[in-house]
C-alpha cells in the first residue's frame, strides 16, 4: 500500500499539534507541583508544611491523609502510595502535593518543606537486594530438561556474569495530567497516558468515584516508549486530588528533573549464566539468573521479568533450560514498561553468550548464531513450550549478510586492524526474534467505533492511544482500505474512556494488531449494510458488491461513495458501527512459565560496524544495515521509522545513556545535561533499513507484524562490534568483560580485562 | 520612533510588541506559550538542552540582519530588546501553506510524536536561510552539527537529516529580510534599557562607563550576559536572581580585533563568534567548536560567561591557559590584565575585585615551532559535558621542548595546569623517554573525583592516555594524522 504520512505530521511541523499543556487552560486553572523525599529509605518523623502554605500563590497544600480513597496507583500490587505515607522508599518520591495559581508559585513553594527522618538501611542495587532475597515480587523459573546434569556432561563449558543498565524514558514531552471537575461529582481528565482506562479506575479508587464519573481522553503524547503506560497514574491523581479538593481545574506538569526524578524507567539486569556446547557451538543447556532492578514496589516489574525469561532463547533454540528471575527490591524509582518490556533485556544475555562461545572456539560468531539458530521443522520449539512456525531467521539473516557484505567487511576490519595502532574496527551481525501479544491474555482485546456522516466523511475511534508511533494513522488506513476509499477521508480522534470502553494499554507492540483489527471489524459491519442496501438498489448479489476508489459498484452500477452514504441514511441504514477483536489461540499457565503468549513472532537482523579508540575509549559507529520482518506492512515508511527510531533509541541504551546514583541514593543523571540519549550525529552517516518481504502466517489486519518494540533489539550489533573492535587487542581469544552501556569508560575497561588476561 | 526606557521592544514573528510589566527573569518561552498563546514552541527540558524549545532570533549587525538559533526557556524577556524574535508560527504566515522545511519534513517522515518538531523545524529553517540565496545547500555532515542542540527521541534523526538535504530541493520561500531590518532599524534606544519589577531590577547598559558605574554602585548584582547558566539558577534552582547588570547592548564588548599578534575577545560575544575567529588562527579548535554545548547554546553563551562562571569542566578554559590566554578586567576607571590561570582561586571563585568585570579574553596568536591540540572526552559527541577535557601546547625548536603549557579540566576544582608533567618537559627533546617521564609526572598532578561523567581512574587514566595521543600526533617521527588517532577525525567519515 502506499506510505500516507502520519496524519498529524503537518500540525507536528507547524507546531499546530496540540499536546495537554496545549489546550488552552479554563478559568481558575490552578498548577499542581510536588515535594519529594530527600532519603533514600527513611520514616518521616515530622513535617512542617507552613512555609509551603504561606509561599505567595499556595492555595492548599494535601498529604496521605487527605486522599479519601486508596492511596495506591500500582497497577498491579497496591503497593505504590500515590503520596508517601509516613514512610519514603527512595529519593524523589512524592510526599506532598502544593496547589498554587501558577506553575512558578507551585514550584517554589515546594521546595519550602521541612521534613524530618529517622533514616533506614537502603538497597541500592539489585546484587544487594538478591543478597538479601529482598524481592518485590516472587522468583519464577522456567526450566525444560535437566540444565544442570547436560551442562555438566557437555564437550565445552562456559559461564560468567553481565551487567546492562537500564533506560530513561525522555519522552520529550514529560508527564502532564490535567483534571477538570465537570458537574455531578464527574471528572474529565486530559492525561498523557498509553493507559486511559487505567487512569481512569486508579482514579476512581482514589477518589471513592465510579467509572462512568470519569472521562479520561488522550489526543497524542509527546513520545510514551512505556514511560507512560503505569508512570501516568500519580500525576494523575495529584492532579485529581487537588481538583477534588478545590473545585477547580488542576494542571500538573513536570519539570524534566522531577520527572526524572520521580518516575520509573527501563530495569537494568544483573545475569549470572552457565552453558554447555559441543564442537561447533551448538549449545545444548542453558542456566541463567536474571536479577531487574525493581525499584521500591512491584509496579510492571513481574510482567517484564516474564517477557525477560521469555526473550533470553531469542532467535535460538536451547534444548535444556533452567531460567530464573529475581524482582530485586532497590530503595530507587520504581521501574516500569520501557520499549521491549524486558525482552532485550533477556535476549542480550544470550548474544553474550554466543559471542563468548565464538571466541572460544576462534570462530565467527555469526556462525555460532547460524548453528543455533532455531529449525523450522525440528529445534522449533521454545522453552515455554510454544511451537515456532513461522521461523524467517534463516532466509532473513542470509540476505542481510549478503546485502550488508558482512563477510568482506569483517575481513577488512582485520586488516584495517593490524595497520592501525591506536583505532581498532569491529563489526557484528546480531538477529532477534520476537514474540507479539501481552503475556496476559486478556489485555489481548481491543474496541472501535466507526462513523460515517452523511457527507461521506468518516471518524474513527479506537483504545488506542497515539504517542507518535503512527497507530492512529495506520488505524485510519485499514478503515479507509475496508471501505475502498483515499485515507483523507478518514480522522482519526482521540482516544476516550466514554467512547470506547475498558481498554487494554497501548504496549506490548500490539496497538495496530489489536485496535486495527477491531477498527477494520466495525467499518466491514458498517460495509456489509452498505453492500446490502446497494444489492438493494441495483440487483446483484450483495457480496459482489465493489468498494474502491472512492467509489461503490453494484450489478454494474457506480455511485460514489458520499452519495451511496447519504442515500443509505435516506433508507434508514446504520451508518456507524462498533467493532471488537480478541487476539485468538493464546493461553499462559503462570505458574509453569508455559503456554502459548504470543500470537507470532518478530524477526530482523542487522550488522554494525564501529571505530574504538584504544585510549580513551570512545567510539563511533560507521554503518549500520537493518533488515527487519514487519510481515506485509500497512505503511512501509512508519514501519521503517520505527525501525530507525528503536534502533537508534537502543543503541542510547546501549551506550551512552547511563544511569547513575550516588551515595546517598540520588539519581545524579536526571537531567539532559547529564543523561545522554543519541544526539544528531549520532545516527550514522551509512544507514540502510529495509522491510523484509514477508506475509504475517498469522491472520493479523492486512498480514502485518508490530513493529513497535521488536528493532529495539536491532542495536545489540553495535554493542556486539564495539566488543569486536576490543577482542581485536587479544587477537580474538579473549572475552572481553563489556558491560552495558558500553560507555567510553565501559570500554576502556573492556580494553583492561583483555590486557589482563592476555 | 521613541523608545521607551523602562519597557522591551522587540518584533515578535515580524509585528513589534512592547512588553511592560514582566519580571526580567521571566523566559522568553513562558511568554509565548503563556502571554501570547504561541503554544508551538514546546518546553522539554527548561535547560536547554534538548531544543524542543529553539526559536531564532534575528538582530542587526552592521546593518545586516543576523539569524540564530536560541533555546526560549533559558532567554530571559528583556534580552530580546531591540530584536526579532521568529518562532515556529511565522513559517506558514504568509499564505498558511507550509515552508520548505516543513513540508521537506512531512514528505520526509521527519516527525514521529512530533513534540521535538517545531524546534527542529526552526533549527532547519536557520540553516535554509543561511543557503537559501546561495547555489549550495548543507552537507549531511553541517546539518547534524547544526541539529546538535536537538534532541530527538523517536525518529533516530536519519529522517531528518534527510529532510534538511530535501528543504532545497521544494519551491523556494526565503525570509524576507528587509522588512525586518527596517523595522529593527527603528529601534534606537537614546537611553539604556532599565526594567524596575517586584521580582528584579534589570539594567542593560550601553557603554563600558555605563556598565562599570553600574558595577561598582551594585556589585553584588547578577551580570548577565548569555544567560545559559543564570536561566537555569531561575528554572532549577528556583534561586532568585532580583538585580541584574545585563553586558549584551554594550557594544565596545562585542568587538574581536586582532593587535600585536594577540586576538581579543570582547566579553559580550557569543561562543559562536568567538570559536568562529579562534578557528581561524587554531584550526585544532575545530572539533571543540563544534562539541562545545550545542549551536543554540553557542549562539546564546559568551566566551567571557564561560571564563567567569570559571566551572572546573568549562570547554574554553583548558585551551586558553594552554595558549597563554589572559583576561582583561574593568573595574570603574581601572583595567588590569591577568593569566587566566591567576583568575581562579578555587572552585566556582575568582580573584576578581568588587565591582570589575571581564572586558576581554585576550589569546596570543601561533608561534614558530608551536603544537597545539585539545581534546574533549564525554559519553556522547554533542552536547555533553567533558569527563576530561586536555589542552597541550609545546613549541618546540630543533626537536627541543622551549615551552610546554599543558592544561586539564574535569580534573581538579577549577581548569589547571599540569605543573610537573610541564616541568618534566621544559628543555627535553620530544621523544619516547621524555613522553614517559612526562606521563609519570602527569599522573601526580591532579587527584580529579568521581562523578556521573566518569570515575577518578578513568579521568586519572585518560588524562595520561590523551598525553600519549598528543605525542604520537606531535612527534618528530613519523606523527600520525588525525585519521589515525581519533575516531571522529572528519576526514574519513564524510560520505
Amino acid at each position: 500500500m502506499k506510505a500516507t504520512p502520519h496524519e498529524s505530521a503537518h500540525l507536528h511541523v507547524a507546531g499546530e499539534a496540540r499536546y495537554i499543556d496545549d489546550i488552552p487552560e479554563v478559568a481558575g486553572t490552578v498548577h499542581a507541583a510536588l515535594g519529594l523525599s530527600d532519603k533514600a529509605h527513611a520514616r518521616i518523623t515530622s513535617m512542617d508544611l507552613s512555609a509551603v502554605r504561606q509561599a505567595p500563590g499556595v492555595l492548599c497544600v494535601l498529604t496521605a491523609d487527605d486522599i479519601p480513597g486508596e492511596n495506591n496507583c500500582g497497577p498491579i500490587m497496591h503497593d505504590d502510595p500515590i503520596l508517601a505515607d509516613g514512610l519514603v522508599q527512595y529519593v524523589g518520591q512524592p510526599i506532598f502535593a502544593v496547589y498554587a495559581e501558577s506553575y512558578e508559585q507551585a514550584r517554589v513553594a515546594a521546595r519550602k518543606a521541612d521534613i524530618s527522618y529517622d533514616e533506614l538501611p537502603a538497597v541500592m542495587t539489585p546484587e544487594e537486594a538478591h543478597r538479601q532475597e529482598s524481592y518485590v515480587v516472587p522468583p519464577m523459573r522456567l526450566t525444560r530438561g535437566d540444565a544442570r546434569a547436560t551442562i555438566d556432561k557437555a564437550a565445552h563449558r562456559l559461564g560468567g556474569q553481565l551487567s546492562v543498565g537500564g533506560q530513561e524514558h525522555f519522552y520529550l514531552e514529560g508527564q502532564i495530567s490535567y483534571v477538570l471537575p465537570t458537574e455531578d461529582r464527574g471528572y474529565h481528565v486530559h492525561c498523557s497516558t498509553q493507559h486511559p482506562t487505567e487512569m481512569q479506575t486508579i482514579l476512581c479508587h482514589l477518589l471513592n468515584l465510579r467509572s462512568h464519573q470519569v472521562q479520561v481522553e488522550m489526543r497524542r503524547m509527546g513520545g510514551g516508549f512505556g514511560g507512560k503506560e503505569s508512570q501516568s497514574a500519580l500525576f494523575c491523581c495529584v492532579a485529581a486530588l487537588g481538583a477534588h479538593v478545590l473545585g477547580r481545574p488542576v494542571k500538573l506538569r513536570l519539570d524534566r528533573d522531577d520527572d526524572m526524578m520521580i518516575s520509573g524507567k527501563r530495569h537494568c539486569f544483573i545475569y549470572d549464566y552457565e552453558v554447555g556446547y559441543d564442537d561447533e557451538g551448538r549449545i545444548s543447556a542453558a542456566r541463567v539468573e536474571l536479577v531487574s532492578r525493581a525499584g521500591f514496589s512491584a509496579d510492571l516489574s513481574a510482567p517484564v521479568a516474564t517477557r525477560a525469561v521469555c526473550h533470553f532463547d531469542n532467535a535460538y533454540y536451547l534444548d535444556e533450560v533452567d531460567i530464573q528471575a529475581f524482582c530485586g527490591k532497590t530503595n530507587t524509582q520504581s521501574n516500569t514498561a520501557f520499549r521491549g518490556f524486558g525482552g532485550p533485556q533477556g535476549a542480550i544475555a544470550i548474544e553474550y553468550i554466543i559471542d563468548n562461545i565464538a571466541r572460544d572456539l576462534d570462530r565467527d560468531p555469526l556462525d555460532i548464531r547460524k548453528v543455533n539458530f532455531y529449525g523450522k521443522q525440528e529445534r522449533n520449539r521454545t522453552p515455554y513450550g510454544q511451537e515456532v512456525v513461522d521461523n524467517v531467521i534463516h532466509e532473513l539473516v542470509a540476505e542481510l549478510e549478503a546485502s550488508s557484505d558482512y563477510a568482506v567487511r569483517r575481513q577488512a576490519c582485520r586488516e584495517f586492524n593490524t595497520n592501525s595502532p591506536i583505532l581498532k574496527k569491529g563489526i557484528a551481525l546480531t538477529p532477534l526474534k520476537f514474540g507479539i501479544s501481552f503475556n496476559v491474555v486478556h489485555f489481548n482485546q481491543a474496541g472501535a467505533l466507526v462513523h460515517i456522516y452523511t457527507d461521506g466523511s468518516v471518524l474513527v475511534n479506537h483504545g488506542g492511544t497515539e504517542m507518535g508511533q503512527g497507530l492512529n494513522t495506520k488505524v485510519a488506513q485499514v478503515v479507509a482500505a475496508e471501505l475502498g476509499i483515499s485515507v483523507s477521508h478518514v480522522r482519526s480522534s482521540a482516544a476516550d474512556t466514554s467512547k470506547v470502553a475498558n481498554t487494554s494499554a497501548t504496549a506490548a507492540s500490539t496497538g495496530t494488531d489489536l485496535n486495527g483489527k477491531a477498527a477494520q471489524n466495525a467499518a466491514r459491519k458498517i460495509r456489509t449494510r452498505l453492500a446490502d442496501f446497494a444489492a438493494r438498489q441495483h440487483g446483484g448479489d450483495a457480496d459482489a458488491v465493489v468498494f474502491s476508489d472512492d467509489t461503490i459498484t453494484a450489478n454494474g452500477v457506480e455511485t460514489a461513495f458520499p452519495q451511496l452514504i447519504m442515500e443509505a441514511y435516506m433508507d434508514r441504514v446504520q451508518l456507524w458501527s462498533d467493532g471488537f477483536y480478541a487476539t485468538p489461540d493464546l493461553h499462559w499457565d503462570k505458574d509453569t512459565m508455559t503456554g502459548r503468549p504470543f500470537y507470532y513472532f518478530a524477526y530482523g537482523a542487522s550488522v554494525s560496524e564501529v571505530i574504538v579508540d584504544t585510549l580513551t575509549g570512545e567510539w563511533k559507529l560507521l554503518q549500520t544495515d537493518l533488515l527487519h520482518d514487519a510481515g506485509n506492512p500497512i505503511n512501509s515508511h512508519i514501519d521503517i521509522g520505527q525501525i530507525e527510531g528503536a534502533f537508534i533509541q537502543g543503541m542510547g541504551w546501549l551506550t551512552s545513556e547511563e544511569l547513575c546514583w550516588n551515595d546517598q541514593g540520588r539519581l545524579t543523571t536526571h537531567a539532559p545535561s547529564t543523561y545522554k540519549i543519541p544526539a544528531s550525529n549520532d545516527c550514522p552517516a551509512l544507514f540502510n533499513t529495509r522491510l523484509f518481504d514477508n506475509q504475517n502466517h498469522e491472520d493479523t489486519v492486512m498480514r502485518s507484524k508490530a513493529v513497535g518494540e521488536p528493532p529495539l533489539l536491532l542495536p545489540f550489533s553495535v554493542f556486539f562490534a564495539i566488543r569486536d573492535a576490543v577482542a581485536s587487542l587479544a587477537a580474538y581469544r579473549v572475552n572481553p568483560t563489556l558491560q552495558a552501556p558500553a560507555t567510553p569508560e565501559a570500554i576502556l575497561n573492556a580494553i583492561d580485562s583483555v590486557s589482563t588476561d592476555s | 520612533m521613541t523608545i521607551d526606557k523602562h519597557s522591551i521592544w522587540f518584533l515578535l514573528n515580524g509585528e513589534p510588541v512592547v512588553v511592560e510589566n514582566q519580571s526580567p527573569t521571566r523566559s522568553v518561552l513562558s511568554f509565548l506559550r503563556q502571554e501570547k498563546g504561541l503554544i508551538g514552541t514546546k518546553e522539554g527540558c527548561a535547560e536547554g538542552d534538548c531544543g524542543a524549545c529553539t526559536v531564532v532570533i534575528g538582530e542587526l549587525v552592521k546593518g545586516e540582519l543576523q539569524t540564530r538559533t536560541v533555546n526560549a526557556c533559558i532567554l530571559f524577556l528583556p534580552t530580546l530588546d531591540g530584536k526579532a524574535l521568529f518562532t515556529v508560527e511565522y513559517l506558514r504566515r504568509m499564505n498558511n501553506e507550509l515552508h520548505p522545511v516543513q513540508q521537506a519534513m512531512v514528505d520526509c517522515h521527519g516527525s514521529q510524536c512530533g513534540f521535538c518538531t517545531p524546534g527542529i523545524v526552526m533549527s532547519l529553517w536557520d540553516k535554509y536561510n543561511e543557503y537559501s540565496d546561495s547555489d549550495t545547500r548543507p552537507d549531511r555532515q553541517e546539518l547534524a552539527d547544526h541539529l546538535s542542540g536537538n534532541l530527538c527521541r523517536c525518529t533516530g534523526y536519519k529522517p531528518i537529516l534527510e529532510a534538511g538535504w530535501k528543504m532545497f530541493e521544494l519551491p523556494a520561500s526565503p525570509l524576507s529580510r528587509q522588512p525586518i531590518i527596517d523595522a529593527l532599524s527603528q529601534y534606537c534606544r537614546d537611553s539604556s534599557l532599565q526594567l524596575q519589577h517586584p521580582d528584579a531590577s534589570f539594567d542593560a547598559p550601553r557603554t563600558i562607563e555605563e556598565l562599570t558605574t553600574l558595577r561598582a554602585a551594585r556589585p553584588k548584582a547578577t551580570v548577565l550576559a548569555g544567560g545559559t547558566d543564570v536561566g537555569l539558577w531561575v528554572n532549577k534552582l528556583a534561586r532568585p536572581v532580583t538585580d541584574i547588570i545585563y553586558l549584551g547592548n554594550v557594544a565596545e564588548l562585542k568587538s574581536v580585533r586582532t593587535e600585536q599578534n594577540r586576538l581579543h575577545i570582547g566579553a559580550g560575544v557569543s561562543l559562536s563568534d568567538a570559536y568562529a575567529r579562534a578557528v581561524e588562527h587554531y584550526p585544532q579548535l575545530l572539533e571543540m567548536e563544534k562539541r562545545f554545548a550545542s549551536v543554540p547554546v553557542r549562539n546564546s553563551g559568551t566566551l567571557g560567561g564561560n571564563v567567569a562562571n570559571g566551572s572546573p569542566i568549562g570547554d574554553s578554559m583548558p585551551w586558553l591557559m594552554a595558549l597563554g590566554a589572559e583576561v582583561q578586567l574593568l573595574g570603574k576607571g581601572t583595567q588590569r590584565t591577568l593569566a587566566l590561570e591567576e583568575l581562579y582561586t578555587g572552585y566556582m571563585q575568582n580573584s576578581m575585585q568588587d565591582g570589575e568585570i571581564i572586558g576581554s579574553v585576550i589569546i596570543p596568536l601561533p608561534v614558530e615551532g608551536q603544537q597545539f591540540r585539545t581534546y574533549k572526552l564525554s559519553k556522547r559527541f554533542d552536547s555533553d559535558i567533558s569527563a576530561v577535557c586536555a589542552a597541550f601546547n609545546l613549541v618546540l625548536s630543533d626537536g627541543i621542548i622551549t615551552s610546554a603549557r599543558i592544561a586539564f579540566g574535569g580534573m581538579a576544582a577549577t581548569s589547571q595546569r599540569a605543573a610537573a608533567c610541564e616541568a618534566s618537559l621544559n628543555g627535553k627533546a620530544w621523544n619516547e623517554e621524555t613522553l614517559s617521564a612526562a606521563r609519570q609526572a602527569l599522573a601526580g598532578d591532579y587527584t580529579p573525583m568521581s562523578d556521573m561523567r566518569a570515575s577518578a581512574a578513568y579521568r586519572q587514566r585518560t588524562c595520561v592516555n590523551l598525553l600519549q595521543r598528543y605525542f604520537l600526533e606531535t612527534r618528530l617521527e613519523n606523527p600520525l594524522g588525525e585519521h589515525q588517532t581519533s575516531v571522529f577525525a572528519r576526514s574519513e567519515v564524510t560520505a
